[in-house]
């Protein structure tokens, strides 16, 4: 007895040493690999299967009909908005379209669930193979963009369920988002970090806004994300993976799929075991916690849902269907790769600024409604609107949907700096000026601030002599050879002139009096 | 007062429009004669406050000469496993003892919309899952025919056995019930009245509460096959709000004195498989007579086979029970319904209320079904059932190569003794009281079940006919035809 356990101590330890050998002989370096699930609420009037409303802001459970709440005897039936944003959808996704698909049961207990099971599309979903190429462009940790893709495996839709809220010795139930239309979209497992999955789901919401087929309010529910996260070494298999639930922010995918790539290289670092669980993004304190998940050994008991025929899809020669594919066709609007294109060749862009200008829907209306409203050098506009408008909202909390700017006006002031009548710096100013309300025209509020740019040399001069007599150990260190005074020359000028100097002359004379002064000397 | 009863729904409408009687009399009349009869337990659910005042709108009606429909002041019962609004929708169970639905069924609705009286909600077993009315959390309903006393009966069958004998005493013209695997035509059959099946999706489900939605069907019982008409064409039709109604529309069934029929060139197909080893010597006799009859007046008469049929039962109980299992996950006690006294947590408050709420045969039905949906133990059972189901499916249309119109028992013997009935279990009952009518409803084709005779010791002897979908027009008359010849002793004319 006690030799054996000796013996067994001994194998261990011998198993131990080789683990640690390994570890080390094998220092190439953790690869990770992402997959992701999104859940998109389909911006219809009424739910998937009932005339019942979908408006977000009613009060709780007053968007229910009968059979929204399993009343006994109630049937399904299919909205037909929703089929039409789901292929719209699928088609921007480059899905392929099934002719015919079904609904299936998915049953299991929970008390929002009032019908005890959820009809969604596991037979035969909507729509599959599809592909989603994007740009990655994270300006903190990358120098430059670069494009991927994530093939997407199948576009189903389904129910959303009911809300359960906890309280300390009851839970309440609202019904207000049960049978609400979604569109489950299933990536392959194509990413590789946070990053490359928030871009996804960025250009996802591009794609979504642009069609209109989600409203995309991540701080209403409206796009959920699960990831998928496992790590592995070069030519070895995949490891085992753990999923992510409900992640509701952009910030969160990035935040929560680098954490878990984290903690999985650390426990592997650590020779632990990664368990193949359900995880969920705490996003006060930046971690993942495991889910008390009771459905992971769940059978989910699928069955047809025998209430609903076959939902069938006309497409080419194929008529007689609920929807008619060929004619979402032809009504899909210009995509945002498509548009950040354009924005490139026709109009001279960059691909960073085109990226920036396409990802927010609300900043792409208002680029081409000014430019719409008034001609304006597209390059300079952007630079504008990226640099000066952003930084404005920035500063006031305001959203881009929020303005009640007129469009004419930014080309307005682009034009007041290109004719030379303001400068750069005052253009940002009368922006400003905009935001808080002013509903002059830019150049009303030019001339009424009195904000004009000074090009008359001779006054320039007078104010570049004014502003060296101020600054006479300025004027020796500079004739002395340190050339870096000249900026506070300049910030001189700039100041006393409130921005409105022609600084390109006030460069030019403050150059010439110096010099003057060193021949002089 | 209680001729009027006896008498067919047309005959009443004539009374009515001629001012002889009204409405009011023939509710009032209705109203007495269910509580005379109240022992036999046909009713759960009597709308005594409502009726009146339907009547009274009725009679108005007639006086101004607008009478909505045929129907019109005529009294109906429902099943009670169709929603009424704020009238009680049991389903004969604990789980729905205190369900007062808030909406009409779509049956319900055109009944009202054509101005019959809704009497009340009939008799069933629980959730519509029997074949004898006799789990039934109200009690047994009791069959008129052969009664002796309250220990020594006969019973209605079912499930829809409440509607069929409020027909049969004359408590009410014509009675809704459903019919998933011969719910509607075997309580016809033992309580001699007709009960029609009709094709699946010709009449709405909406407000039925389920037991298999893909082969319920609303049915109809009724005295004569000309009330089943009148009845037929006014619940029939598509229904937007039930996504497997036939969109083609409806035409109503209008069939000739039956005098003026005749069944020369009919061919009609006697199945060999019907003849099963259950089926007692006098319905074989009754069986046979009708065919000899039909080929006495000129119909073609051939054998044929659905080679099919004995699996049927089989691959029945597997869908049914997967269905079940599925429809009835949402009694859990949170929206409607029982909800059992259990506060620990929601799992214990769903385990608890369900296993209050419904009764053995339900919760069989439950486990098995969960059982057969397993992973696991889909293909095995469900996907095999569905393709047992589509060979059946496929005899049928094999049949209507050959002929347009199968002649059947629509049971094998008469009605048994209550006693007798309740020594097997609710699940081999099944097996055999279904046996002659649930090929028809997992293949959705229509069928109808008519009274022929009275066997030796008195009680109704009844034979099916099954034709292809939507044949109910041939079907009716074809049954009509039989009806004038056959002349069966209704139980009314002896009241």
């Amino acid at each position: 007895m006690a030799l054996s356990l000796k013996r067994l101590l001994l194998n261990d330890q011998k198993l131990l040493v080789k683990r640690y050998s390994q570890a080390t002989k094998n220092n190439k370096k953790w690869k990770s690999v992402v997959g992701l699930e999104v859940h998109a609420q389909i911006a219809s009037k009424s739910k998937l299967f009932s005339g019942a409303p979908t408006k977000f802001s009613n009060p709780v459970n007053t968007n229910v009909s009968l059979f929204d709440m399993a009343t006994p005897g109630t049937l399904p039936v299919l909205n037909k908005r929703c089929v039409e944003a789901g292929v719209l959808t699928a088609l921007a996704l480059n899905c392929q379209v099934n002719p015919v698909s079904y609904f299936d049961r998915k049953h299991y207990f929970y008390a929002d669930l009032p019908a005890g099971y959820q009809i969604t599309q596991q037979r035969l979903p909507l729509a599959v193979n599809g592909a989603l190429e994007f740009h990655v462009f994270t300006p903190e940790i990358h120098k430059k963009p670069y494009k991927t893709s994530a093939r997407i495996k199948q576009l189903q839709l389904e129910q959303d369920s009911g809300k359960s809220l906890h309280d300390f010795d009851r839970s309440l139930v609202d019904l207000n988002r049960a049978g609400i239309s979604l569109m489950e979209l299933v990536f392959e497992p194509d990413l590789s970090d946070g990053e490359e999955a928030a871009a996804l789901i960025k250009e996802l919401i591009a794609i979504f806004q642009r069609i209109e087929t989600c409203s995309c309010k991540m701080e209403e529910g409206a796009l959920r994300v699960d990831a998928n996260v496992s790590i592995h070494k070069e030519n070895e298999p995949l490891g085992i993976r753990t999923e992510i639930k409900n992640i509701g922010s952009v910030r969160g995918v990035v935040g929560a799929v680098n954490y878990e790539i984290k903690r999985q290289i650390a426990i592997k670092e650590s020779n632990g075991v990664v368990v193949n669980e359900t995880r969920a993004w705490n996003f006060e304190k930046k971690i993942t916690v495991p889910m008390r998940d009771k459905e992971i050994l769940q059978d989910y008991r699928y069955m047809p849902e025998p209430n609903l025929p076959p939902l069938q899809v006309s497409m080419g020669p194929i008529t007689g269907g609920q929807v008619y594919v060929d004619q979402i066709k032809e009504n899909i609007p210009e995509l945002p790769e498509k548009c950040r294109q354009r924005l490139q060749t026709d109009m001279g862009l960059s691909t960073e600024q085109s990226i920036i200008i396409v990802n927010d829907v609300d900043l792409m209306k208002l680029f081409e409604n000014a430019l719409y409203a008034r001609s304006i050098n597209p390059v300079k506009f952007a630079n504008f609107l990226i640099n000066d408008l952003y930084k404005a909202l920035n500063e006031r909390k305001l959203e881009i949907h929020q303005l009640h700017i007129e469009p004419k006006y930014f080309g307005e002031i682009l034009e007041l700096v290109s004719q030379g009548l303001i400068t750069r710096n005052v253009a940002s100013m009368v922006l400003n000026e905009l935001l808080q309300g002013n509903i002059r025209s830019p150049l009303e509020i030019v001339e009424e601030k009195n904000w004009k740019q000074i090009t008359d040399e001779k006054e320039l001069e007078k104010i570049c002599q004014a502003i060296l007599q101020e600054n006479p150990k300025g004027v020796t260190q500079y004739l002395n050879g340190k050339v870096k005074v000249f900026k506070a020359f300049l910030g001189g000028v700039a100041n006393k002139t409130d921005n409105r100097a022609d600084m390109k002359k006030v460069e030019t004379i403050l150059k010439k009096i110096l010099s003057e002064l060193r021949n002089k000397k | 007062m209680n001729n009027v009863l006896k008498t067919s729904i047309n005959n009443v409408y004539k009374l009515f429009a001629e001012n002889s009687i009204t409405p009011l009399d023939v509710t009032e009349a209705s109203l007495s004669h269910i509580e005379h009869f109240s022992k036999y337990n046909a009713f759960i659910t009597v709308s005594k406050n409502l009726v009146e005042n339907q009547a009274i709108q009725s009679e108005r009606r007639y006086k101004d000469s607008k009478p909505l429909s045929e129907l019109d002041g005529i009294p109906i019962a429902v099943k009670d496993n169709f929603c009424t609004q704020n009238i009680a929708t049991t389903c004969a169970s604990k789980m729905l003892e205190n369900f007062k639905p808030t909406y009409d069924a779509t049956v319900v609705q055109k009944l009202k919309q054509s101005g019959a009286i809704i009497m009340g909600k009939t008799n069933l077993d629980q959730f519509a899952m029997g074949s004898g009315t006799v789990d039934s959390i109200y009690g047994p309903a009791k069959n008129v025919w052969g009664y002796k006393s309250d220990s020594d009966f006969h019973i209605v069958g079912g499930s829809s056995g409440g509607s069929a004998l409020a027909v049969a005493t004359g408590m009410c013209y014509g009675a809704i019930g459903s019919d998933t695997g011969g719910s509607t035509r075997n309580p016809a059959s033992y309580c001699g009245i007709v009960g029609l099946k009709p094709t699946y999706g010709l009449v709405s489900r909406y407000g039925l509460i389920p037991l298999v939605n893909s082969m319920d069907v609303p049915g109809i019982l009724s005295r004569t096959v000309d009330d089943c008409v009148s009845i037929l064409n006014t619940v029939a039709g598509f229904d937007s709000k039930d996504s497997t109604s036939l969109t083609k529309p409806y035409r109503k069934i209008r069939l000739p004195d039956a005098r003026k029929m005749t069944v020369k060139g009919l061919k009609v197909g006697i199945p060999q498989e019907y003849f099963n080893e259950h089926l007692s010597t006098e319905v074989y006799e009754a069986w046979n007579e009708i065919a000899n009859l039909l080929e006495n007046n000129g119909a073609v008469v051939k054998q044929i086979s659905l080679p099919n049929t004995e699996h049927s039962i089989v691959c029945y109980s597997i869908l049914n029970q997967c269905e079940v299992a599925s429809n009835m996950a949402r009694y859990n006690g949170i929206q409607f319904g029982f909800r059992a006294n259990e506060n620990e947590s929601t799992e214990k408050l769903f385990a608890t209320t369900r296993s209050l709420g419904f009764n053995e045969v339900v919760r069989n039905r439950i486990l098995t079904g969960n059982y057969f949906l397993l992973t696991r133990n889909y293909d095995k059972y469900f996907n095999k059932a569905l393709k047992v189901r589509r060979l059946i499916a496929n005899d049928f249309h094999a049949a209507w190569e050959k002929v347009q119109i199968l002649l059947t028992p629509t049971t094998l013997t008469t009605a048994p003794f209550y006693s007798d009935f309740c020594k097997k279990t609710n699940r081999d009952q099944c097996a055999v009281q279904d046996y002659c009518t649930q090929p028809a409803n997992m293949a959705g084709v229509p069928a109808i079940s008519i009274p022929v005779k009275l066997s030796k010791t008195g009680l109704p002897i009844s034979i099916q006919l099954i034709g292809r979908n939507l044949s109910e027009p041939m079907l009716l008359a074809v049954a009509k035809y039989l009806e004038n010849i056959v002349r069966f002793p209704h139980y009314v004319e002896n009241l």
